[in-house]
């Protein structure tokens, strides 16, 4: 078989359909996991970075992201973990937030790197967009969310955290 | 390089001790979101604890960290004391983590600016992710120590007790001079004086008070532990120990 000519942006499409496996309507683009598409000698290198330290999915999210781009013909596809780019939540692309919100978690607040106790206390509720809310605790299911409760729809949600 | 080795062995062996004491509490927590915080710290603790094997791994050549981890002996270990002690009741298992995460996220914060780049670069990402560890040890010490008689008796009891294990975190190492003028890490002596600063007026908001009396609790950070670490690893590498060597999962 040949090799595929390198095509940066059809890689970057398809990462478009490579989804987080704890959120799975978001994928690692918009989650601002992708740090660079290159070509090497003898194929592709795709950089990218975890949410957190102990993220679990990060095996899967690799091998996900390295079968896709294998599909699309591409040999030697090496998936690498970028030590010099840090991950924050303000790397979640404004689809990315709006899809948070459609899976039903509280969005992070761009925030620029400065943030306290406030903007980690508070979320809108993303069910009925009250600001009404308390936080409950600053842990939840995943390392990724807090969870908070909505005075006025008298709903319990998520929230993905600020980092 | 041996300076650098010990000190990341160190804060490795602290978090995946302490990660494992907070994931006793899995499934056992006094309420749900408490029992979900402190497994979600376990969580953390043990990422950040193989981040750093994973340094030793790539920089120094050092084991793969699942073996390094799981299988070194007692005297191998240079955690501090205060991270084996058993979980004891809940009131102990908080003041062991304010008092530890304290510690843990000021180092973090020094040694962002680190001459020794993947531990600087490591730790600008651990010390966002230890911001929420740090927030929940202030809410409860600050709650539980201003709630009722019973929960400032305990909180107080147990600050007596861990207190001077607390001081252990901080014990001087053979190569604290050399981190120094490498500009690696400004050593324990300087954490432990920022740690003081930060920890001392939180505590006053929770009505609670220091021991006047302290007598640190040395020996971990050199290979000597409580008869608690021997139990805890045994019980950490049982599943492993149990396959032969190259199993794969």
């Amino acid at each position: 078989m040949t090799a595929t000519v390198f095509n940066k942006e059809e890689i970057y499409k398809s990462l478009e359909e490579v989804m987080d496996p704890e959120i799975p309507t978001l994928s690692v683009i918009n989650m601002g996991m992708i740090t660079g598409v290159e070509e090497t000698v003898t194929g592709v290198r795709v950089k990218m970075i975890p949410t957190f330290m102990a993220c679990p999915a990060i095996h899967v999210i690799k091998n996900s992201i390295q079968k896709k781009v294998e599909s699309l013909g591409y040999e030697n596809v090496e998936v690498f973990v970028d030590d010099s780019v840090i991950w924050n939540s303000d790397r979640i692309t404004e689809q990315g937030n709006k899809l948070l919100k459609d899976f039903g978690l509280g969005t992070p607040k761009r925030h620029e790197g400065k943030f306290g106790m406030e903007e980690i206390a508070h979320s809108k509720c993303p069910h009925c967009n009250s600001e009404n809310t308390t936080m409950n605790s600053i842990f939840g299911s995943t390392l990724c969310r807090s969870t908070h409760f909505c005075y006025d729809c008298k709903q319990a949600f998520e929230r993905f955290k600020p980092v | 390089m041996e300076h650098i080795k010990n000190l990341i062995l160190r804060m490795a062996d602290d978090e995946l001790i302490i990660g494992h004491r907070s994931s006793e509490w899995t499934g056992i927590g006094p309420i749900l979101e408490e029992d979900i915080a402190f497994s979600s710290m376990a969580q953390d603790k043990i990422g950040h604890a193989l981040a750093n094997y994973t340094i030793l791994n790539k920089e120094f050549k050092m084991p793969e960290p699942d073996r390094f981890a799981f299988f070194r002996s007692e005297k191998e270990m240079l955690n501090c004391q205060l991270a084996e002690l058993p979980i004891g009741e809940y009131d102990f298992s908080l003041v062991r983590h304010f008092l530890f995460d304290h510690a843990d996220f000021i180092r973090y914060e020094m040694l962002s600016d680190s001459s020794f780049t993947p531990l600087a670069q490591l730790s600008k990402k651990i010390k966002g992710e230890l911001k929420y560890h740090v927030l929940h040890a202030d809410t409860w010490l600050t709650r539980l120590g201003n709630a009722t008689d019973e929960s400032h008796a305990r909180m107080q009891g147990s600050l007596n007790e861990i207190w001077n294990y607390a001081l252990g975190i901080f014990e001087p190492s053979d190569y604290d001079a050399q981190l120094i003028s490498d500009k690696v890490f400004e050593g324990e002596n300087v954490l432990r004086q920022k740690w003081m600063e930060k920890i001392s007026p939180i505590i006053e908001k929770a009505n609670l008070k220091i021991p006047t009396t302290s007598q640190p609790v040395y020996g971990g950070r050199k290979g000597y532990h409580t008869e608690h670490l021997q139990p805890l690893l045994n019980e950490m590498n049982e599943v492993i120990s149990s396959e032969a060597e190259g199993t794969e999962w």
